[in-house]
């Protein structure tokens, strides 16, 4: 009979294993993604599929999110006589916070989701095989091509985030509750710095790299049958999502 | 030449390869017969080192796998081509890029002699015309084709095929080894096939070796397994009841 004491052990084991294969994985990623051939095409492919198609949702999300800090921004610093300082409370908490984590929350909503997915199916179905079989390095050709896009396509996304959410929360504060146009731009433009630009900007950087690491990642391991691609395809959004959370609050504690 | 040499492969506690010694004759086409689960699937995943040997060694033409890696480990996959049991077909890409994929990665001929080449390769498997269909919209016998047309693609030295057949109606699998035996009369591959087609198979191979309980118990020419008073191939061909193979998948035999 196995004693609680062990259980536990095991199951911690498990997850020290679990983080050192994953970290291998990106380690063998970042070796192959410095060593040519790089094929362009396929890393331009992967940022049409993770950037462009993500634009939609990113319109929409950030006009929303926008608009929300807009409206409860306006609630809150109307009980201190702030309202003037409506621009710069939604410019920064889109720069700093809500853009890069909103938009790292919506590639792995859309995108990852679909890499793992279509990695794990590639698994099941012995693809990843054929490739090896044919010497052709699936790390190289389905892993960094992935990392790469996302390294690119995320900050751009974030930047799109913050732009149109920065508009929502101008539709709502200037538009629909009266604040001057002037003020609302004019104190923004006192409040941001460069360097909240930098720490967004990193912060898009990291989750890019998180996103999709940890969406291949799963992808490529997947388990057996359309079980294990459903089981690999849930826990990459949720590993992601948590992931970007957690890196978001060391990074902040880092940057600002 | 391929030689396995005392092979040994475990899955956890479930032995599968127990000592495998074997020669597969240069240019001939030798199948791997045995029930299903007893092996022949991971004994050939072997020779392009999908799997690693626990111990024992695989020789392909006097380089022994387990001492290779990367680039050297590379340079023998190339000599293979390799027809998965599912077919393992890219279905994100039609027929003809499935079958233009390895020279597309790993030669540097030009796109027109790579088409060319490809269109011969779908035309010798009956399939010049379906060249702009997906895998999904092909029937088992016309994917099997397709896999095989990919095979072929780059003239490799020796081709894998894993239960080519299975799954295909009687008329389908006849065709298929025709095919096959087309295909090695004319480019003259060393073929080795993993199949449980009796006595469908022994009309197309050399060479057949009957695996069971993890070890080749004969090997000969279709005659000579045919004839055999081995107890173990007579019910394996007779496909009897009684004797010293036990029913079901991957099971052991049931004398000591």
């Amino acid at each position: 009979m196995t004693s609680p004491l062990e259980a536990v052990g095991r199951v911690a084991l498990a997850q020290v294993q679990g983080m050192g294969r994953m970290t291998i994985f990106l380690g063998s990623a970042c070796f192959w993604a410095c060593l040519p051939p790089l094929k362009l095409r396929r890393i331009v492919r992967q940022i049409h599929f993770i950037g462009v198609k993500s634009v939609s949702v990113i319109l929409l999300t950030a006009l929303f999110t926008g608009m929300v800090l807009g409206l409860q921004g306006y609630y809150t610093l109307r009980k201190f006589g702030s309202e003037a300082l409506l621009g710069t409370a939604v410019a920064l908490s889109l720069i700093r916070e809500l853009g890069p984590v909103m938009a790292a929350l919506m590639v792995t909503a859309r995108a990852g989701s679909a890499t793992a997915a279509e990695i794990g199916i590639m698994r099941i179905t012995e693809q990843i095989d054929a490739l090896t079989a044919m010497a052709v390095n699936p790390m190289k050709y389905l892993v960094v091509p992935r990392v790469i896009a996302g390294v690119i396509a995320v900050p751009l996304l974030t930047a799109i985030f913050d732009v149109v959410g920065i508009y929502g929360g101008y539709l709502v504060g200037v538009k629909l509750l009266g604040i001057s146009s002037g003020t609302y731009f004019s104190e923004m433009r006192n409040a941001v710095e460069m360097s909240d630009i930098n720490g967004g900007f990193l912060k898009s950087l990291s989750f890019g790299i998180i996103v999709t690491w940890v969406c291949t990642y799963k992808g490529y391991y997947t388990g057996h049958g359309a079980e294990g691609v459903v089981k690999s395809t849930t826990e990459a959004v949720v590993l992601s999502s948590v992931l970007v959370l957690v890196w978001d609050y060391f990074m902040t504690s880092l940057l600002f | 030449m391929i030689e396995f040499v005392n092979l040994h492969k475990s899955f956890g506690q479930q032995r599968v390869l127990n000592g495998i010694n074997l020669t597969i004759p240069h240019g001939q086409i030798t199948a791997i017969i045995g029930q299903s689960g007893s092996g022949k699937s991971v004994l050939i995943k072997h020779l392009v080192a999908l799997i690693r040997p626990d111990s024992g060694q695989v020789l392909v033409d006097g380089a022994e796998l387990g001492q290779l890696h990367g680039k050297a480990l590379d340079l023998v996959r190339e000599k293979f081509g390799v027809l998965f049991q599912g077919g393992a077909l890219f279905d994100s890409m039609t027929l003809f890029d499935n079958v233009a994929f390895p020279l597309r990665e790993k030669t540097r001929l030009a796109e027109a002699e790579i088409a060319k080449r490809a269109i011969q390769r779908l035309e010798a498997v009956g399939l010049a015309d379906m060249g702009h269909k997906y895998p999904a919209e092909l029937s088992g016998g016309m994917k099997k084709r397709a896999a095989l047309a990919r095979a072929l693609v780059q003239d490799p030295a020796i081709i894998l095929f894993d239960e080519p057949t299975t799954g295909l109606d009687p008329i389908l699998l006849n065709s298929i080894h025709r095919l096959i035996l087309d295909a090695h009369k004319r480019f003259g591959f060393t073929a080795v096939v993993v199949s449980h087609e009796i006595p469908e198979i022994f009309d197309i191979a050399q060479t057949v070796a009957l695996l069971h309980d993890g070890v080749i118990v004969e090997c000969g020419s279709p005659e000579v397994i045919m004839t055999s008073a081995n107890p173990v191939v007579r019910q394996f061909i007779t496909g009897g009841g009684h004797g010293p193979i036990r029913p079901g998948p991957g099971s052991r035999s049931s004398s000591p």
